[in-house]
């Protein structure tokens, strides 16, 4: 299995464990991703405040470079993924739409390639049977949520994905690796987004609201498939105790029995090993390396 | 009849927001409507009835965080966020003081940054936010220190190798988008 990646810029900065958990995981299961050369920004939540064709025309750029590998695109930020499934969109139902991104990119749009969710990838092209069968170390006792936030399955002419209001994939993968899925309803509420930074007030508001809800349900921590999410669970929580959010490749990687996990809970804002001991999860990292 | 506020709306949009026939769901399910003056219904009824200054400067265009709850659930199919999105970009051509001045600022330095390098650089987005915006200075500095001990906010940028690629095509835009329709 081989696919085109696109980190996006969070991988590289603020989403490191991410980036970090994910190269691991893929590697484990033989899962090849091809970083794109030369990919540039999606234009993120701003572009769009803009320029409706430049909001368009960032993510086709890095969507003709996916084209000339001829690989199916991955996409691990719901971000990223939302605005070059938004230029796919575009390409293939708007054809006055396509000439002008065509033109702005200099490409000619074939259709052949397709953006896949990284969600998607694990779940139905490596299938979570198989997936579960590489497990070492199941986290039995870990009780969480799936947090997906909006825009891994809004608006869902575009996205594709799952189901918007209800949806269950991580929670299958969770499942899969003996993670305890509580039910609770705000799956897919939004945690303030781009506003962490001009309107703090605001996303603190959404993330305790999240974090008081995941802690009704009996949750220990969120798991999350977003940088931005992630980073904003973590950053704007103020009541206490704090609950950290994992990304759900770091909690596959665990339960592979991966060597480097300790990397990657040094990441975090809230550090996620007290969580963990609570349900006596310890990494298998020593066993593994010797 | 081209100056009209819901016209040029829908244009940009693709939208058609007289569709609206306030059953208040988007308002509902929007998860910023308390800090917003008006809240997203409320807001298409003001566009359709070209309350232009209101609209234009109101803080409500600015926080719209674009999570598309109120796009999926609308019973009309309207798209509030690409409405969101036109009013902030005719309100940004038309020069208008934002009603979040900080918002508009963040989006203007992601952006002005994505331009000149073909990535985005959180270091440098956050230093001139933290020096250009009126937020307290001393607001998050403790969460940016902890981003940048874990080695989350590296100094330097990265190189892209698209940053030319990058710049052409929001010259590119920038040309596209003029609009070539000015009869009145």
């Amino acid at each position: 299995m081989e696919y085109s990646y696109y980190p996006g810029c969070s991988l590289h900065s603020t989403g490191l464990e991410y980036s970090l958990s994910t190269k691991a995981v893929f590697s484990h299961l033989g899962i090849q991703l091809v970083e794109l050369s030369g990919w540039n920004c999606c234009g993120a939540s701003s572009a769009h405040a803009f320029d409706h064709n430049l909001a368009l025309a960032l993510p086709a750029r890095n969507l003709a470079l996916a084209q000339a590998s001829g690989r199916d695109l991955v996409a691990p930020c719901a971000a990223c993924f939302n605005r070059m499934k938004a230029a796919d969109y575009s390409l293939r139902n708007d054809p006055e739409e396509r000439a002008l991104l065509e033109a702005a990119v200099g490409f000619k749009f074939t259709g052949e390639v397709t953006v896949r969710p990284m969600l998607a990838v694990l779940h139905d092209d490596y299938g979570v049977e198989t997936l579960k069968a590489q497990v070492r170390q199941p986290l039995h006792g870990l009780k969480v949520v799936p947090y997906y936030g909006c825009l891994l399955v809004r608006p869902p002419q575009i996205t594709e994905f799952d189901d918007p209001d209800h949806p269950v994939v991580m929670a299958d993968l969770l499942d899969a690796i003996g993670a305890e899925v509580m039910p609770w309803s705000h799956a897919t509420d939004c945690c303030g987004a781009g506003l962490s930074l001009s309107r703090a007030d605001i996303v603190q508001k959404q993330v305790s609201r999240l974090v008081e809800r995941a802690r009704e349900a009996g949750a220990d921590a969120l798991v999350t498939a977003c940088p931005l999410c992630q980073v904003n669970l973590e950053m704007r929580q103020t009541s206490q105790p704090s609950m950290p959010a994992f990304y759900y490749t770091e909690l596959i990687g665990l339960a592979f029995g991966l060597p480097d996990v300790k990397k990657w809970w040094r990441k975090h804002l809230i550090d996620p090993t007290p969580v963990l001991q609570a349900a006596g999860i310890e990494p298998l990292a020593k066993v593994v390396e010797h | 009849m081209l100056n009209n506020l819901a016209f040029e709306t829908d244009r940009l949009s693709g939208q058609t927001v007289e569709l609206c026939y306030h059953c208040h769901k988007c308002t509902a399910g929007c998860p910023v409507v308390d800090a917003m003056d008006y809240g997203p219904d409320r807001l298409l009824r003001m566009v359709s009835l070209d309350q232009r200054q209101e609209v234009l400067s109101s803080p409500d265009i600015w926080l719209c965080a674009g999570c598309y709850t109120c796009a999926t659930r609308c019973p009309n199919d309207i798209d509030i966020s690409a409405v969101m999105d036109a009013l902030r970009q005719i309100s940004i051509k038309e020069g208008i003081t934002a009603g979040e001045k900080n918002a508009l600022l963040f989006h203007k330095l992601f952006i002005g940054v994505v331009e000149r390098m073909g990535r985005s650089h959180e270091a440098a987005t956050l230093g001139l936010f933290k020096v250009l915006s009126d937020t307290p200075l001393m607001n998050d500095v403790g969460a940016g220190l902890g981003l940048f001990l874990r080695g989350k906010v590296p100094l330097l940028p990265q190189r892209s190798g698209a940053a030319k690629e990058v710049r052409a095509i929001f010259q590119e835009c920038r040309s596209s988008s003029e609009p070539t329709d000015q009869a009145d």
